[in-house]
């Protein structure tokens, strides 16, 4: 797996559809597991790091899966690749800014990756287009039981999974769904999402997971409680109850606008369009923001031009990381935004 | 109704004050809720729990006991203090040295819950498969009887006697 030809492709299962994809972009299912003879990361010296490390590398190159799975050495590889590495979200970013002997295991499609020596020895995910949620617990928690009968587990009776920090403990499962939410936004209800994340006891957070702000009403949802309930319980609780009560908050929202102020919502997804169209200088925030109304645009069919798939790029290509490993050198951030703005230009050209 | 503050956009926050017996009612949009410092925190940041927790009076130690937060694991080391700025624990055994103090933290964090009921590897063993399910059965049994369902509950009592 080469790294500076992940930066010229998307992630294989981005391009993928599936149901309620016009409001859920992604879904996302994360297990922390650690081994049961080892201490957790604040007491862990080099030397026991790197046994862990080759421990679940060994053990997870062995599982008998479809995917080839590559192994890449986060310690060893240049700051420009880590960023690349977690803009793809196959890595953290505390993982990429972090130090001592750590790695990550990747399949080829990119749908999964597991983290080693994170905050726990090891954190795997599984990620999937759209809200196919089912889908990524049924495979994460395949390759779990496949792992758990090549190496040790901390478990213990009554708390379940141990976890360096307790608010993983049990389950140490993390469901998460990024969520596209602009009409909400506009008609000003997005605290109908923000109560019913409260309500359920769902933590709210940006594109880019822990610590990020929602930059172009983006959000990603995700459980907080993984202790005294089951990992189906808390995934159908997302699929069957949490997601669908949303994806329909939004949808009304949609229709609301586009009955109430269709000119107002054209213009605006126009203007965004056209800005993006012709911008010799765009930041990644305006992109963000733009493309945001541009994906509501091909949502509600205002826009019929440029598949979805085209958007779901760009959301990639303009990161700082990719932009760097595609022009070949490092870019100051006005350079970045004179090659983001080309890249979004060639990409939504009229043919 | 439109916020008090701004009088443009409509009030979503509602604060009822009650203070020396005097009732306040505020209402404000979200935008001056939030220029006011008054946005709704969905998480309790976790070191701010921690402090509180760690800083609650302890029980009267004995003479010849140290200090709750300078009580070390004997495996890996690991204090109190230092798990309350870390917010990492050192190894699985603190579970159970600090038991005590963290059973706690996890009630608040957890939603009230302190016991496992989710997947169990195999190498546990059948016996606690068997009772984990169990355990399940029964917070099922009661969800369903608090909630008056009485066939479901009936049904999970069969399973439940099933299995024992």
């Amino acid at each position: 797996m080469k790294l500076t030809e992940l930066s010229k492709q998307p992630s294989p299962w981005l391009r993928e559809s599936g149901p309620l994809s016009e409001v859920v972009i992604s879904s996302r299912i994360r297990l922390a597991r650690n081994l049961a003879d080892y201490e957790f990361k604040p007491c862990l010296t080099p030397e026991r790091k790197k046994e862990i490390l080759e421990i679940i590398k060994n053990a997870l190159l062995a599982l008998p899966l479809e995917q080839p799975l590559f192994f890449i050495d986060v310690e060893e590889a240049a700051p420009l690749e880590r960023d690349l590495l977690a803009e793809r979200y196959l890595i953290s970013l505390p993982h990429a800014r972090s130090d001592g002997p750590r790695g990550v295991v990747v399949a080829q499609s990119e749908h999964f990756s597991a983290m080693i020596n994170e905050e726990d020895h090891l954190r795997m995910q599984v990620f999937a287009a759209a809200q196919q949620l089912e889908k990524c617990f049924e495979q994460i928690n395949r390759i779990d039981t496949l792992l758990e009968s090549k190496v040790q587990y901390a478990f213990h009776p009554r708390y379940g999974y141990l976890t360096a920090c307790p608010t993983n403990l049990g389950t140490g499962i993390r469901v998460s769904v990024m969520l596209h939410l602009p009409a909400l936004k506009m008609t000003g209800q997005i605290e109908k999402f923000f109560n019913t994340a409260r309500d359920c006891n769902l933590a709210v957070r940006g594109l880019f997971g822990e610590g990020s702000e929602a930059v172009g009403d983006f959000y990603q949802l995700s459980n907080q409680v993984t202790l005294g309930v089951s990992e189906m319980e808390i995934v159908e609780n997302f699929s069957a109850t949490i997601v669908p009560k949303i994806v329909d908050y939004e949808r009304v929202a949609r229709r609301k606008l586009l009955e109430e102020t269709p000119e107002a919502i054209d213009d605006k997804i126009q203007r965004s369009l056209a800005i993006l169209r012709s911008a010799r200088l765009v930041s990644s925030q305006e992109a963000l923001i733009l493309l945001s109304h541009v994906r509501l645009g091909i949502h509600t069919g205002r826009i019929t031009d440029i598949p979805l798939s085209k958007i779901n790029e760009l959301f990639l290509y303009i990161q700082p990381a990719h932009l760097q490993m595609q022009a070949g050198r490092s870019l100051t951030p006005d350079q970045r935004d004179s090659l983001r703005a080309q890249i979004i230009r060639t990409a939504l050209s009229v043919n | 109704m439109l916020c008090q503050n701004c009088k443009k956009q409509t009030a979503t926050i509602h604060l009822t004050e009650i203070s020396n017996g005097h009732r306040v009612e505020t209402h404000l949009c979200q935008d001056c809720a939030q220029n006011q410092g008054l946005t709704i925190q969905t998480q309790i940041p976790l070191n701010e729990l921690l402090s509180t927790l760690l800083s609650a009076p302890q029980e009267p130690a004995g003479p010849a006991q140290p200090p709750q937060e300078q009580k070390a694991c004997p495996r890996c080391g690991m204090t109190l203090q230092r798990f309350s700025k870390e917010m990492l624990l050192g190894c699985p055994y603190d579970y159970e040295v600090f038991e005590k103090n963290l059973l706690p933290l996890i009630l608040r964090t957890q939603n009230g819950h302190s016991e496992h009921c989710g997947k169990v590897p195999a190498a546990a063993g059948p016996d606690r498969k068997k009772q984990m399910r169990l355990t399940n059965l029964r917070r099922k049994l009661d969800e369903a009887v608090r909630r008056e369902q009485y066939e479901t509950a009936a049904r999970l009592r069969d399973e439940i006697r099933k299995l024992q």
